[in-house]
């Protein structure tokens, strides 16, 4: 070892005290949503919830229509997942593997709308979904987010690393394209499949600037929309509904986060580091 | 995308989505009102101050938690790591709910504990001075997770031995981090705050939900410019600033990669 004992003993409390400063606003969340109004506007505040009850949630599901969007979240979010799966790969296969006229140009299409931040297409997008009549609808929340070119990309980089044999020995044995993708290639993508599953997963149940956009009644709203509007809206003082929402977007994610959490990280190092 | 550039050159409103005919070219029109609002210029100086303190700072706790999980500690370092990058995966909307609640002034969590200090805290939100920095320390808070992890990664492939070979020659821990460990990171480095600085260009869920852009537009990011514009039915003049957006996005990143190349 190069450093000192005192020093790891040093280092040791000070990662303690940035641990405790970084996950406290959660705690602080999940005890706040459980207090009444009157008890979280005490100064100084109070750390358990002097008489802890479900009263914010309730309030939540049954004068604020929680339950709806909760399920808008969960149906856009496992539409696209299941789109980028499937979309993904299949591009990415084909990018990786195949033979085809304007494969290059694809692949530059690709890597430039990688670049391409979401706020620079959300005008004209808009645009497009309007005249196909999809505005406040559900899928106008998730058509345009089917396929996306990160999920290209990593899905390329995963099977060019494949043994291209494997492929060879499908032709002789008499196996289409299709055959050959759904057999021999997606089995093997699993750790691929999963990173960009997660991650796409995630991304859709926290994006916002989209869904605000394109849901404009109540009906079509999704989590983060409808959390975002009533904290700027009639109820934006009413804090202990606020982080009773906060902890019902924000919960689901953690424990799927808790279970996962090891294909997360990697996930994470892959994609900085190709 | 051209779609996007076609439409900033034009004078597209709302009501022109079901005639679309009707909508007239104007040109470079759309850029030089946009120059000339002064609220948008004050967007555009919001968004500068964002980024060029909230990467480097980002940064700079992103590559110290992951030096230290690296090679400071051997236990722990898991649990460690999990709560840190924790944040990341969180909606910036209902993160920013808790933020709004913990920088209140009387009640807040934070001020309470400045208070235990003997500090007294300033009123976060509602100062335009203090909003800007109440921003940059949440996005701070919830993004260096990201950086940490990919920075641990990087430091995994820095040669323990080369290390060890300063250390016999004399070097301190600083000399050998800042001759050993922070060229051969360099690449890493840039990797990170190109990502970081092109989230953080388009940083829009924090003011709309903490401040919505006050007081005084101190917090206004030129995405949020963008999208009250489209509110306001504005989409060819919103679709120009979002080009802006981009340039300076492209622009940035170019100048990111130039710097870090040039001082090897």
């Amino acid at each position: 070892m190069l450093g000192s004992r005192k020093g790891t003993w040093w280092l040791y409390g000070v990662l303690t005290v940035a641990l405790v400063a970084v996950v406290a606003p959660f705690a602080w969340m999940v005890l706040g949503s459980l207090k009444s109004e009157g008890e979280l506007r005490q100064a100084p505040p109070t750390w358990w919830p002097q008489s802890a009850s479900l009263d914010n949630y309730t309030q939540l599901f049954s004068r604020l229509d929680f339950g709806g969007y909760f399920t808008n979240s969960v149906v856009v979010a496992v539409v696209v997942t299941a789109g980028n799966l499937l979309f993904c790969s299949a591009l990415g296969y084909a990018l990786a593997m195949l033979d085809f006229r304007g494969k290059k140009a694809l692949f530059v299409v690709v890597m430039t709308t990688l670049m391409i931040p979401g706020v620079v297409t959300f005008v004209p997008l808009f645009v497009l979904v309007a005249n196909a009549g999809l505005v406040n609808t559900l899928p106008g929340l998730f058509l345009p987010f089917l396929v996306s070119p990160f999920g290209v990309f990593l899905m390329r980089q995963f099977i060019l690393g494949l043994p291209k044999d494997l492929i060879d020995a499908g032709r002789v044995d008499g196996a289409g394209e299709l055959r050959i993708f759904a057999r021999i290639i997606l089995p093997l993508c699993g750790p691929a499949l999963a990173t960009l599953g997660i991650l796409t997963f995630l991304g859709s149940w926290n994006n916002f600037l989209w869904p605000l956009v394109v849901a404009q009644t109540e009906d079509t709203y999704t989590l983060p929309v409808a959390l975002a509007l009533y904290s700027t809206g009639q109820n934006s003082t009413q804090y202990g509904l606020l982080l009773a929402g906060a902890t019902v977007v924000v919960l689901p994610v953690l424990i799927v986060f808790m279970v996962f959490q090891r294909r997360f990280i990697e996930g994470i190092a892959t994609t900085g580091i190709k | 995308m051209l779609q996007s550039l076609f439409m900033s050159f034009t004078d597209t409103r709302s009501r022109d989505l079901r005639t679309p005919f009707s909508v007239d070219v104007v040109g470079l029109e759309n850029y030089t009102r946009a120059l000339g609002d002064p609220v948008f210029r004050k967007a555009m100086l919001n968004t500068a101050y964002f980024v060029v303190v909230g990467v480097p700072l980002t940064l700079l706790v992103a590559l110290a938690a992951a030096v230290a999980l690296d090679r400071g500690i051997t236990r722990l370092r898991g649990v460690f790591r999990l709560g840190f990058y924790t944040p990341v995966i969180t909606s910036i909307v209902a993160v920013a709910v808790v933020w709004r609640f913990l920088l209140e002034t009387d009640y807040g969590l934070i001020n309470t504990v400045l208070g235990w200090v003997g500090v007294d805290g300033p009123n976060w939100l509602g100062d335009p001075s203090w909003s800007m920095p109440s921003l940059i320390l949440m996005a701070t808070w919830r993004n260096f997770g990201t950086g940490m992890i990919i920075f641990l990664a990087g430091l995994q492939a820095v040669p323990w031995n080369l290390h060890e070979a300063a250390a016999i020659d004399g070097a301190s821990a600083w000399q050998r981090f800042r001759h050993i460990t922070l060229p051969l990171m360099r690449p890493t480095i840039l990797f990170v705050s190109v990502t970081t600085g092109i989230g953080y260009l388009q940083f829009f869920e924090e003011p709309f939900v903490l401040t919505n852009g006050g007081p005084l537009n101190s917090t206004k990011s030129m995405s949020m410019y963008t999208y009250e514009q489209f509110g306001f039915g504005n989409y060819g003049y919103a679709a120009s600033i979002s080009y802006i957006i981009f340039v300076l996005v492209a622009v940035v990143t170019a100048i990111q990669f130039r710097l870090l190349r040039e001082e090897k």
